[in-house]
């Protein structure tokens, strides 16, 4: 199985993608997690790639070998949605960060979500924002998408919330479990 | 597998949990993506000293005081790094070690946070010492372990070498017991193995080339050289992360995986190379196994033998691997193109901001350097001008303003020429070119971005801040009393949060013989970021949309609907586009 986390530097891609490894190692399975630090972080796209199952090689996702994308902004949704298989969903914060380069270069795509979906790809566009707001911290956009994302995979609740208390301090693995919850509420409330 | 016995860690954190079981006890490094996490990890272990040293050749050579004195020693950088360190490491080879020596290079095929990406490898064979590659967490645990037993065995230092996206990857590793080391029997007296001098110098060369024979033996016998069969069409050789990319890639070829990349096992090439029909080297950057492989006189196919087979250039990755043996890559749809890039760029509050804005104002050349301020090369900031190496700014600063000057004649551009370096690099290998520039006689302004801290690897403290790796606390150095002690009379401090000092100071003629240095001090708002922030806003009716404020590059302002807007979640209140508004439009 292989996920790609996309974002925006400081929106806590690393730290979802990091409950996901720690949920699938929990499971008993292989695991690999491959991003980059440093000057790639300072608000800038930011990526991170998950891959589990009873063998893993490569840390990387081979091209057009994701399953799932978990995208925390839409642009950066739509800048990787190449790299999902052909029966690959894509789960999208609706959310849109403007990047500065749009003063002067291409402007901010108004049809992100028509792209998405003439990629191919399942869309499911979460109101993250909303939700993480709603369990208490607008920055717990991620664990929502964590949410969304587990009503699609087969994995325990106990080793989700393992991960979560191994990622977070308490106080905040509560707040993030809460969001987590309310992410997986709202998908199968709005797609099932 | 089971979930109780082992753990989820990234390269780096296997190869400090390795250090801290084979019993380190003196670890040092400076930060550096992506080497940086290894001596973080490794100061959270108990019974071992952790330090940051102000740069990497320091770093190895109190390693090497440490392995002198009979204790195990682990010193860990960037690649560029130990072209810092490679003098000591160049001699280092002839001393040996006395306790185990350890040196790890991390390099970043790729550069993704680097200045180049300069394939290490090739100072194992330079420096004539023994290097392992893992090519996951499990073998940088098991094979920091083994490198402490080969360096011991051997007399020699033994160089790591990950790549990023083995230091910076997290896999399944499994912890094994610590060895708690008693204190070492403290350094022995041994000329003729540590004064190198010319005679001494000659006999421990003819040790390390003996060693060298001794090191090919022994890599013939080594348990992270192994050989995986998959029929007898398709060979390949690989270490590091290649292993895994061709393990993915050609999952049906036989494969010589080498965890010792050098020095090679002669003979278990040549088997290799007679049960396989074709004969392959996949490995990242420089082809060094392959002219190793060909000086054995064994016919391979690789960088140098096919060009093109594999760039020379970047990083690897499955598909390229595919695509070198013909394998179709699974990409169904091609990228989205136009769309707007998100490059990296200086944080909302950013204390650097200030002057690299005022600097573009002036039109000065600025000699930049290493640090989260490089990112002001790009537009709309467009104030750096040179990228070199650490520290490399002052003295080409100090080299642009002499061949103005030479033969008497200066050009009229002289003055606009100024140099910009942050603490940390500062004291790393800041110092002694100012010193240079003021003991030649030289011009020009010096701005040194005091923002308290290591920013762009994640803030480490440094002897500036009075605090240390292990959060003890320690003198601070006061680079205003550093410059002054270096003889230097023109040193002002300025807030640069606030524009109008600097742009004074970059309106006057700077004096020609000696340097004007500028101290910018401000902490990193990433140091301050918990503070309540008070934002600003702008008033829409007021906004003559002009863009000066888009000129500050600052993440919270945008532009829409003909004027700027300030995203109120982002806004730090630093006040700088404010400060440029001439129409009065921003307020709090």
């Amino acid at each position: 199985m292989n996920i790609i986390f996309a974002g925006v530097g400081g929106q806590g891609v690393l730290t979802a993608s990091e409950v996901l490894a720690r949920a699938a190692m929990n499971e008993g399975l292989d695991c690999k997690k491959s991003e980059v630090h440093g000057m790639a972080q300072r608000g800038g796209s930011v990526l991170s790639h998950v891959r589990f199952g009873s063998r893993v090689h490569s840390p990387v996702i081979p091209a057009g070998g994701a399953d799932f994308l978990v995208a925390f902004e839409m642009l950066e949704g739509l800048r990787h949605a190449h790299n999902l298989k052909p029966s690959g969903t894509v789960i999208v914060n609706r959310l849109e960060v403007h990047p500065l380069t749009t003063f002067t270069g291409p402007g901010y795509p108004t049809d992100i979500q028509e792209q998405l979906a003439s990629i191919g790809a399942k869309v499911v566009v979460l109101p993250g924002q909303d939700l993480a707001a709603s369990a208490g911290d607008v920055r717990a956009a991620g664990s929502a998408l964590l949410g969304a994302l587990s009503i699609l995979l087969p994995f325990k609740a106990a080793s989700w919330e393992d991960a979560f208390a191994g990622t977070f301090k308490p106080s905040a693995a509560e707040l993030n479990i809460r969001a987590f919850g309310l992410g997986r509420g709202w998908v199968s409330g709005n797609l099932v | 597998m089971g979930t109780k016995i082992v753990k989820l860690m990234s390269g780096n954190e296997a190869i400090a949990r390795g250090a801290y079981e084979a019993g380190v006890r003196v670890a040092t490094g400076y930060p550096g993506t992506p080497a940086t996490e290894i001596l973080q990890s490794l100061s959270a272990f108990p019974g071992l000293h952790a330090e940051w040293s102000v740069n990497e050749k320091v770093a190895l050579e109190v390693a090497s005081g440490a392995s002198i004195a009979g204790a195990r020693a682990i010193c860990a950088m960037k690649h560029v790094g130990l072209n810092v360190a490679s003098d000591p490491l160049m001699t280092l080879s002839y001393t040996g070690v006395g306790g185990g020596l350890v040196i790890v290079s991390a390099d970043d095929p790729g550069h993704h946070s680097s200045q180049n990406e300069q394939d290490n490898r090739n100072y194992a064979a330079f420096s004539k010492i023994p290097m392992l590659e893992p090519s996951d967490s499990a073998e940088a645990l098991s094979f920091t372990r083994l490198a402490f037993e080969i360096s011991e065995r051997f007399d020699t230092p033994v160089l790591i070498r990950t790549t990023t996206r083995v230091s910076h990857s997290e896999s399944v590793a499994k912890p094994g017991t610590p060895s708690i080391p008693g204190p070492p029997p403290g350094p022995a007296k041994l000329p003729g193995k540590y004064v190198m001098i010319p005679g001494v110098s000659e006999e421990r060369h003819r040790l390390a080339e003996e060693r060298l024979d001794r090191l090919k033996e022994f890599a013939e016998g080594f348990e992270g050289n192994t050989v995986e069969r998959h029929g007898n069409e398709v060979g390949i050789i690989t270490s590091g992360i290649s292993y895994q990319y061709v393990r993915e890639a050609v999952p049906d070829a036989s494969v010589l995986k080498l965890g010792m990349g050098y020095p090679l096992p002669a003979r278990m090439v040549r088997e290799f190379a007679a049960s396989v029909r074709e004969l392959f080297v996949v490995e990242e950057l420089d082809p060094f196994m392959e002219a190793q492989v060909l000086s054995l006189g064994v016919r391979v196919k690789g960088k140098l033998t096919n060009p093109g087979f594999l760039p020379l250039v970047g990083e690897l990755n499955p598909d390229i691997v595919a695509s070198a043996f013909g394998k179709e890559t699974g990409l169904k749809h091609p990228p989205v193109s136009g769309l707007p890039l998100r490059p990296p760029c200086l944080c909302p509050g950013c204390p650097h901001r200030g002057v690299l804005y005022a600097l573009n104002r002036h039109g000065y050349f600025v000699a930049g350097d290493i640090g989260c301020y490089t990112l002001g090369f790009m537009e709309p900031l467009s104030a750096i001008h040179t990228t070199l190496c650490m520290g490399a700014g002052i003295g080409q600063a100090h080299g642009m303003l002499k061949a103005m000057e030479a033969g008497g004649e200066a050009s009229p551009h002289r003055r606009k020429v100024a140099a910009v370096i942050g603490d940390s690099t500062f004291l790393h290998s800041g110092i002694t070119s100012l010193l240079n520039t003021l003991y030649n006689r030289g011009g020009g302004t010096v701005f040194i971005l005091d923002n308290r801290t290591t920013a762009m690897t994640g803030l480490q403290p440094h002897p500036g801040t009075g605090r240390t790796l292990m959060g003890g606390l320690s003198g601070r150095s006061d680079i205003r009393d550093i410059v002054r002690g270096l003889g230097i009379k023109d040193v002002s401090v300025v807030d640069p949060y606030n524009l109008k000092p600097i742009e004074k100071l970059l309106s006057m003629e700077p004096p020609e013989d000696a340097p004007r240095v500028v101290i910018a001090r401000r902490p990193c708002v990433l140091l301050t970021k918990d503070k309540p922030a008070k934002a600003y806003a702008v008033n829409a009716s007021a906004c003559a949309g002009c863009g000066e404020c888009l000129m500050l590059a600052c993440p919270a302002i945008s532009f829409v609907d003909g004027h700027s807007e300030i995203e109120a979640a982002l806004c730090t209140g630093c006040s700088l586009c404010k400060q440029v508004c001439a129409f009065g439009a921003i307020t709090l």
